[in-house]
């Protein structure tokens, strides 16, 4: 079974890690969290989850030492919310360079009482071709953030829309970020996930 | 476009859920579980459990039921209720609750809400206020669970709307006491006010008792999202018929 391959969650430090493993095994996956330069390495599959603020995530993967590991990663690798952000060359939160993994950078949501930030709550995706969103297009994900990319960055794969295009989904090569939460996006979220684990991995013999 | 967004309320006492009229004796409504995935599967956009005696008992959450509600489910859910640390509140998000609310712990020591901020982001920090109109002003109260307690604190809520913003609270909840269990709408004049010093997403708590009281308060106050508990505990009003009637409003909501 494609799913049963273990996925590694990369711990970031953030607090809640548990959902997203939940859904992992809801779908069958064996999924680990870890902080661990050698087992993220092997892992077949990478998840890089993310709450907080995007200097304290840098810093804490610096510590570990998975910057140059997550750089250097040829496995199909999935961003979550922050995790997608620091895919980026640069966060305007903290004023943060990030991993440069895909070309861009995260700008800051205008607040608004009529446009509240964060971004809170379900909006629709965007039309796309590419796998990770396949059978995605126009249903309901779960958002909650206040820094983005935008929907006209070059590794866009979906956009979303809170008075501005918003990448909601990016992708170049094995490097994939999405700015929703799967994990509680109920089924839409659970087929999103599904998609990342029967991505074709080549490092797999 | 973000649809507005329809969140049950599950008000948890000894790990069961309760339901009282005007914040006054409570009564059991059903099994935690049972009841978060009923309106998981009937499409609740999320969930807030308020455990309703732990913050006047000076005692925090219990997270095993938490933990087993993050095993089932697949929608954002907060937990709320006598959260007075980091600690605290680190374990609740461990277990794997989406957000924290804070209520009375924030009113006796504010700086809590920049703490929570700092450590675990805005968007984890909800800061729940229970209000009512006193001399012509809306008034902040506190250990709203525990009718020989509630007190007012003598703060403004519109002053504390915008203090608590400033501290980096990712969403207020506004709880207005004088509708709550009553049914007879939500406080759209007080919802109106509060929503004009609101630059973070904003829920309407307290009143609702038909489909019209969501539409109405979407409508009019320009809430993100509409917290209710005892019209569908009750089964007054499902929330497949609610999200139908607003969608044929015009008003956008999620339909699975």
């Amino acid at each position: 079974m494609a799913n049963s391959s273990p996925v590694v969650i990369v711990d970031s430090g953030g607090a809640n890690l548990a959902s997203l493993q939940h859904a992992l095994h809801r779908l069958g996956a064996v999924a680990i969290v870890s902080s661990d330069a050698k087992i993220i390495e092997r892992a077949p599959r990478i998840i890089l989850p993310g709450v907080g603020a995007a200097a304290m995530a840098m810093e804490r993967l610096s510590r570990a030492g998975l910057i140059d590991v997550l750089r250097s990663c040829t496995q199909p690798l999935l961003g979550i919310c922050l995790g997608m952000q620091l895919l980026f060359e640069h966060s305007a939160e903290g004023d943060t360079p990030c991993l440069g993994l895909l070309p861009g950078h995260v700008h800051a949501l205008t607040a608004s009482t009529e446009r509240p930030v964060p971004h809170m709550g379900w909006n629709t995706l965007g039309d796309s071709e590419h796998a990770l969103v396949k059978d995605c297009a126009q249903q309901w994900f779960y958002f909650v953030h206040s820094y983005y990319v935008p929907g006209t960055s070059s590794s866009c794969i979906a956009t979303t829309h809170y008075g501005l295009s918003i990448a909601a989904a990016v992708a170049v090569g094995n490097i994939m970020g999405v700015q929703c939460h799967p994990e509680r996006s109920a089924h839409a979220g659970a087929r999103l996930l599904k998609n990342f684990l029967d991505m074709p991995n080549p490092q797999a013999t | 476009m973000l649809a507005k967004r329809i969140i049950p309320c599950l008000d948890v006492r000894d790990g069961q859920v309760v339901k009282g009229v005007r914040f006054r004796d409570h009564r059991i409504v059903g099994d935690i579980i049972e009841l978060a995935q009923r309106y998981r599967d009937e499409g609740a956009d999320e969930l807030v459990f308020y455990d309703i005696t732990a913050s006047p008992e000076g005692r925090a959450v219990d997270v095993q039921w938490i933990e087993r509600c993050a095993q089932v489910l697949d929608i954002p859910f907060c937990v709320a209720g006598g959260i007075r640390t980091v600690e605290a509140a680190e374990r609740i998000l461990a277990a794997g609750a989406e957000k924290i609310s804070v209520n009375s712990p924030a009113l006796e020591n504010p700086d809590l809400i920049d703490a929570l901020a700092r450590r675990f982001g805005s968007q984890c920090v909800v800061v729940g206020i229970d209000s009512e109109t006193q001399n012509n002003s809306y008034h902040v109260y506190r250990y709203t669970g525990d009718p020989n307690r509630s007190a007012d604190t003598g703060r403004a809520t519109l002053d504390w709307v915008r203090e608590v913003q400033a501290r980096g609270a990712g969403e207020i909840v506004l709880n207005c006491m004088a509708s709550d269990g009553v049914r007879h709408g939500y406080d759209i004049p007080q919802l109106q006010h509060v929503r004009a010093e609101c630059r973070i997403p904003l829920v309407a708590s307290g009143g609702a008792g038909c489909s019209e009281h969501f539409v109405t308060v979407f409508r009019e106050s320009a809430v993100d999202a509409a917290l209710a508990a005892s019209v569908f505990h009750s089964g007054t009003l499902s929330i497949p018929a609610l999200k139908q009637t607003l969608s044929r409003q015009g008003i956008e909501v999620r339909l699975s």
